[in-house]
């Protein structure tokens, strides 16, 4: 396995989440077996990995929609599964996710998705409310929009607009699920910059799960790679691209063979055509 | 032969585990809905918003179908009571059966088709498409911020979409049977005066309407909270909600009459 030495000092004086032996389920298959993974303060970290490896379980553990079977996941130092209702509503409020198709709501324009937090969780006045999320909007290039339907975005916009409203409350923490799936060259380029220039203004922590390889490796500062519930490799874009371990070569160019089996479990070939009994 | 059986009751098993587990997720559901009121309350626009939806947008169907019933009921009670020479106590008959039995009846089987249904696929949706999960993440309570309000939304129109019913179907019996074929208004009204009980008869059919909109709004709530996030699982649990609703409805009116009216 890769490892980053600027990362692993840094991963034991100051993450804003940490993962500790952290074991999960879903109806007794096992999704997560004893990870470790650290996501150390003002980094963009990917987590990347084939389809079903968990990617997504790891958000809602850290959102704390999940609990884990066993371990702890710590956000700002803190178990989030430990946590009562009051304390994790509070923990929430320091963090945005986009979701995979933006999750907006269907019936609220634009600029309601977006003042939607902002009229949550503060009592400020309505002109103020304007204010900020025309800035949200301006910092995704949709100012314009503001008065669109989400039914009239394309899926690039409806993305941004979904960030413009998970950065409305200014979190310490932004957690994007898949956020370049679906998308044209164009708005996998817009998104990729937006997760990078909003993070460093911010000042805030990315968690990103992808499958974009070209993309994450432009904008991330550490990758994590998953298979199987563990973590098989991780390192920064460099060390990966360099990386010589089978799974990561695999994965990183895009080989339809490999650690990774292009077949599914079958018995022999043969046996079932029937042409060696 | 033991392999059926066995195969059998396997299949008994199962789906009694489900229904037991389904009834203890229904009911952890509601409890949440009512532990979670609170908002509905104090942003009461919220439980306003949703009167509206359930209620205002069913007006038009409960309205037209009220009147059609009752014509019908008129139309038909005239033509048996005149046998018997007692056409006058038709304002009887239309008064009481709607008040005590059609009106909430038929009123929660139209609200569940039309609120009910609506309630369902707009919550199935907003699940499947993480409305909700977003709203959980940006530490929004979405029972406290969308399901409860929805339900004292629902609670609260059905009562009065009975009344409108009831109101327009007595004046469709009145339509028929005073201004078209003619009976005596005043025989048509004081008849129905004297003879419908407030707390026998009106009370006891607002409380059935209460039941009924609480019955029918928790069964569309929580078929489309637990439905699978798919286009076919909402559709299902849309389907579910109907079937359900009438049910109960059904079940339920029989079991309140025969406490209220017969005194069993």
């Amino acid at each position: 396995m890769m490892t980053c030495s600027a990362i692993d000092s840094q991963v034991t004086s100051d993450n804003l989440v940490e993962f500790s032996r952290v074991d999960f389920s879903y109806d007794r298959r096992p999704i997560l077996q004893g990870m470790d993974m650290n996501f150390p303060r003002g980094k963009v970290i990917a987590i990347m990995g084939g389809s079903g490896t968990g990617k997504t379980t790891l958000l809602r553990l850290i959102g704390g929609q999940l609990k884990p079977d066993r371990g702890e996941v710590r956000v700002d130092s803190h178990p989030i599964h430990a946590m009562s209702h009051a304390q994790l509503y509070a923990t929430r409020r320091k963090m945005g996710m986009l979701f995979q198709f933006g999750a907006l709501f269907t019936d609220l324009s634009v600029f309601d998705n977006v003042a939607f937090p902002l009229r949550e969780h503060t009592k400020l006045p309505e002109s103020m409310i304007r204010d900020l999320v025309l800035m949200k909007l301006h910092a995704v290039g949709l100012r314009g929009a503001h008065a669109l339907k989400p039914a009239e975005l394309s899926g690039g916009m409806a993305r941004r607009v979904a960030l413009a409203r998970a950065i409305a409350l200014d979190p310490m923490l932004i957690m994007y699920d898949e956020p370049f799936t679906g998308l044209d060259p164009i708005s996998v380029g817009i998104i990729g910059n937006l997760i990078r220039r909003l993070n460093d203004a911010l000042g805030a922590t990315s968690i990103v799960v992808t499958h974009d390889v070209q993309e994450s490796m432009k904008i991330v500062d550490y990758l994590y790679f998953l298979s199987g519930g563990r973590v098989v490799a991780q390192g920064t874009p460099k060390e990966v691209v360099e990386s010589t371990e089978p799974f990561v070569h695999q994965f990183v160019h895009g080989e339809a063979d490999g650690p990774v089996p292009f077949h599914y479990a079958a018995p022999g070939y043969g046996e079932d055509l029937g042409i060696h009994r | 032969m033991f392999g059926t059986l066995s195969g059998g009751l396997r299949l008994v098993g199962r789906r009694t585990i489900n229904a037991v587990w389904r009834m203890g997720a229904a009911t952890r559901f509601m409890g949440l809905v009512l532990l979670r009121s609170g908002l509905s309350l104090r942003r009461f626009h919220l439980t306003i918003d949703e009167l509206h939806f359930a209620g205002v947008l069913s007006l038009i169907i409960i309205i037209v179908s009220g009147l059609f019933v009752g014509l019908v009921l008129g139309l038909q009670g005239y033509e048996t009571l005149k046998r018997y020479g007692s056409a006058e106590a038709v304002g009887t008959l239309v008064a009481l059966a709607l008040v005590r039995e059609l009106g909430p009846v038929v009123a929660a089987l139209l609200f569940a088709s039309r609120a009910g249904s609506a309630m369902t696929a707009e919550l199935g949706i907003m699940k499947s498409t993480e409305q909700l999960s977003a709203m959980e993440m940006m530490a929004v309570d979405p029972f406290a911020r969308v399901i409860s309000p929805m339900f004292w939304g629902g609670f609260l129109s059905m009562p009065l979409l009975a009344a409108i019913f009831s109101v327009m179907g007595i004046f469709g019996g009145y339509l028929i049977t005073v201004v078209i074929i003619g009976v005596d208004a005043g025989a048509f009204w004081s008849q129905m005066q004297s003879n419908v009980d407030l707390r026998n008869d009106i009370v006891n059919g607002v409380i059935k309407t209460i039941v009924f909109g609480a019955a029918v709004t928790a069964i569309a709530l929580f078929e489309g909270y637990d439905a699978p996030p798919t286009a076919e699982g909402v559709s299902h649990a849309v389907t579910r909600t109907v079937v359900t609703s009438a049910l109960a409805v059904l079940a339920l009116d029989f079991v309140l009459t025969a406490f209220m009216f017969t005194g069993v």
